[in-house]
């Protein structure tokens, strides 16, 4: 029967290409898997940020021969940001012996993951974003929202305006708008922003952007009626740079709107142009060339012409040190890890170990050629956050400027709020809290 | 569509023989000979696509009314699921799927109200308004997704009479039975009367009207039972699949997929349907892998990406150009040519 012939075929190619993919590697490596995004419309974030990545592992390998002697290996697949494509790559690469970690830079692929790593036992980082309560590593042991999640982010910037302000008891009486991208992602914080408004006493109003954002005329006319002090822009992909250009059209000062951290990148204000000058945004990772680790990046990745972006100038961007400081935490979790299980290719549970465990104080960071790229991390075994530190930086008009210290969120306020919402979700799925960092792993 | 010959009149007997060796494959050998990739990655998704594709092709392939909003009812199917399981949990799941098909047919008949007085492109516009207005309703309101502040559900563990699915083979087989069942009815309701009726309308509404198919009926039943099933593909979408739901998963981007879907595999077969989601989920995937494994080394995944894409749209262009009534009728001629001269010895 030819439809049987056909299927068996089918089934054969698949069956022999993941063989071929899964004899490849040998003892001592190490293999990142990356579910990354080279196409589609977040392609400046994708190649960026795994840009980085690959050049610092690359680094790695070429400099140190890997770490403590196990090189570090990985492959891509395209998934466009789409969850059913991060799901598909999952599938694909998760047979590949000596995964390390999974680092999908995407809210809705690593929520498809969640299920499935805890069950295969393998890490998930998102740094950055992701899940606010998996901060709460009594309940998601495998999931990892390196240095910021979302609530701190928002308390962070809170902070941040009331730097400028002289305290957080001159909050009182000024007016914020959050601007927000129409999306679960653009919605996440409304509630941590009203806590924080009550905290503080300061008047606050939210406005929703409709995906994507490429008209605010109407938004725009109510913030200048409102009058705010300050304007949080929590925006994501097109809808960063209309609303800088809107603001500039209804006369609101560029210097009074805050970005969030996904409205920092040289790709949100560049289109812009001149209406971006003055514009503050958060990052956790400072942007520029200038820190030994990115000098030693350019020296030796690019010099041996293994750099992975095809634009040199977007070195030191954003999302290029994001890719950058995320291959530190990797590959520091990587070496805690061995310190304790040998010098080998470890298993994703050993690894998990590693992250929980990730504790960089500043002179570690220094010594890791990252001083002033980014602060410090304490990760442990129920804060799988690290209380990352957050700093502001400014468009100048042609690059991004640190205006601010290290600013720590308001961690303790926080905590709570994401225990209830982690304790909501073990009860949902029947997970056992762990009580100790020692407590193996059930699911 | 109807002229081609069925398998069972070319090989008598054989009908049977391909149904037995069939479901023999696919719920015992695939399971257990499969890999995990194979079934959580391929097979699953195909299997959802296809019952979506079933669901739509019953409205525009055999009644003949076009809609762009087959991905609000996959989305609708997908949250009354959650929902239903979250707030009325003494419920059993397949009682859930059901309902969650029933409110999908109920939102589907609302939106297809216009269709008794628009028609083609016309129409097509009037279904978009159901994919905005669903995907704006559940981002909007957080009551469908339980106030969660991402506005990301987790799945349910999928589990009937105390047997739960959680392995991708157990997944898979989950999926096939509904699949299988949904689609055993769908060719019992094309085969009555209503189905005759579904195709009076498409081929002359007005000849169908004078000889007594009651129009408002047809095109209601059309667009509710449609939408039923494609309320159940989400549902499977979302917790048999990707174990996760976010509106933006269901942009207009899969409601051109699910047509695309149809229109490859032939309008009016249920058969087509099915080989349109092989192709559109498999075909991308093996050429992905084909791409990697030839040309990994040289390009990066973006270029290779990019290439894929290229590939794929000038294959579906060439196709359609060789074979307008889509992959079906490739696939009758192919079996006519290897089955002609063998029922003609055997007589």
């Amino acid at each position: 029967m030819i439809k049987s012939r056909y299927l068996r075929f089918a089934f054969a190619a698949a069956v022999a290409s993941v063989l071929a993919t899964a004899s490849a590697a040998r003892a001592d490596e190490q293999f990142f898997p990356l579910q990354s995004y080279r196409v589609g419309p977040y392609a400046a974030g994708g190649t960026g940020f795994f840009g980085g990545f690959i050049d610092y592992l690359n680094l790695i390998n070429i400099r140190d021969g890997g770490v403590n002697g196990v090189k570090l290996t990985w492959d891509e697949g395209e998934t466009q940001y789409e969850v059913e494509r991060g799901v598909e790559v999952y599938e694909r690469l998760k047979g590949r012996p000596g995964v390390a970690a999974w680092n999908p830079l995407s809210v809705g692929i690593a929520y498809a993951m969640i299920d499935r790593i805890t069950k295969d036992k393998v890490p998930l980082i998102t740094i950055n974003h992701g899940r606010t309560d998996s901060t709460d590593g009594r309940v998601f042991p495998y999931v990892f929202p390196l240095l910021l999640n979302p609530y701190s982010e928002t308390s962070g910037i809170v902070n941040y305006i009331a730097s400028r302000e002289g305290g957080v008891d001159r909050l009182k009486d000024k007016k914020i708008v959050v601007l927000y991208h129409g999306s679960p992602y653009g919605k996440e914080t409304i509630p941590i922003y009203k806590l924080l408004a009550d905290k503080y006493q300061f008047s606050l109003e939210q406005i929703e952007v409709p995906h994507p954002g490429n008209e605010q005329q109407s938004q725009w006319l109510s913030i200048r009626r409102a009058k705010p002090d300050y304007v949080v822009l929590r925006g994501w992909g097109v809808m960063n740079p209309v609303a800088l250009k809107t603001a500039q059209k209804v006369g609101f000062p560029a210097d009074h709107i805050i970005g969030n951290v996904w409205s920092n990148s040289e790709e949100d204000v560049i289109p812009a142009g001149d209406a971006a000058k003055g514009y503050i945004a958060i990052t956790t990772q400072a942007s520029g060339e200038q820190y030994p680790v990115l000098q030693e990046v350019i020296k030796t990745v690019y010099g041996a012409g293994k750099g992975n972006l095809d634009d040199k100038k977007r070195i030191g961007s954003v999302y290029h040190n994001l890719g950058i400081v995320n291959g530190i935490l990797n590959v520091e979790a990587i070496r805690i890890a061995q310190a304790k299980f040998g010098k080998r290719t470890l298993t994703g549970d050993e690894v998990r170990w590693g992250f929980e465990h990730l504790q960089l104080d500043p002179a570690r960071v220094e010594a890791l050629g990252a001083k002033d790229l980014f602060h410090s991390i304490n990760v442990t075994w129920d804060n799988h956050e690290g209380d990352g530190r957050v700093t502001f930086q400014q468009w100048d008009g042609g690059k991004w400027k640190v205006v601010s210290g290290w600013i720590a969120p308001d961690w303790a306020f926080l905590r709570p709020i994401i225990e209830k919402s982690a304790a909501a979700y073990a009860k949902e799925h029947g997970i056992k809290v762990r009580s100790s960092g020692d407590d193996p792993v059930s699911n | 569509m109807s002229a081609a010959p069925s398998t069972a009149q070319l090989l008598p007997g054989a009908g049977a023989f391909a149904i037995t060796v069939g479901a023999a494959v696919a719920f015992g050998a695939v399971p257990l000979l499969g890999s995990d990739y194979l079934m959580d990655a391929v097979l699953t998704p195909f299997l959802a696509l296809a019952l979506a594709a079933v669901g739509l092709n019953l409205l525009t392939g055999y009644a003949g009314q076009v809609s762009l909003g087959s991905a609000a009812f996959l989305a609708v199917g997908a949250y009354a699921t959650y929902n239903l399981h979250l707030r009325l949990p003494q419920l059993p799941l397949l009682v859930d799927l059901v309902l969650a098909g029933l409110i999908a047919a109920a939102i589907g008949i609302v939106f297809g109200l216009p269709s008794l007085r628009l028609r083609g492109f016309y129409l097509a516009v009037s279904t978009l308004a159901a994919q905005f207005f669903v995907q704006w309703a559940l981002t909007k309101f957080g009551w469908f997704s339980n106030d969660n502040p991402s506005g990301v559900i987790d799945a349910p563990v999928l589990s009937v009479a105390g047997f739960t699915f959680t392995s991708p083979a157990e997944r898979y087989v989950f999926s096939l039975s509904v699949v299988v069942v949904a689609t055993v009815l769908t060719q019992r309701l094309l085969r009555a009367q209503s189905g005759r009726n579904f195709i009076a309308v498409r081929d002359h509404e007005l000849a169908a009207k004078v000889i007594g198919v009651p129009l408002l009926r047809t095109k209601l039943l059309a667009f509710g039972a449609s939408s039923f099933l494609i309320g159940i593909a989400g549902a499977l979408w979302a917790f048999a699949y990707l174990r996760t739901v976010e509106p933006a998963g269901f942009n207009l981007d899969r409601s051109f997929q699910i047509l695309f879907i149809i229109i490859i595999g032939g309008l009016a077969s249920l058969r087509g349907a099915f080989l349109g989601a092989a192709f559109i989920v498999v075909f991308p995937l093996l050429l992905s892998r084909a791409g990697a494994a030839l040309l990994g080394g040289v390009f990066d995944s973006g270029v290779l990406e990019m290439s894929q894409r290229i590939v794929v749209g000038v294959l579906i262009i060439a196709f359609l150009i060789a074979e307008p009534r889509g992959l079906i009728a490739l696939w009758d001629r192919l079996w006519r040519a290897v089955a002609r001269p063998a029922a003609i010895r055997n007589t």
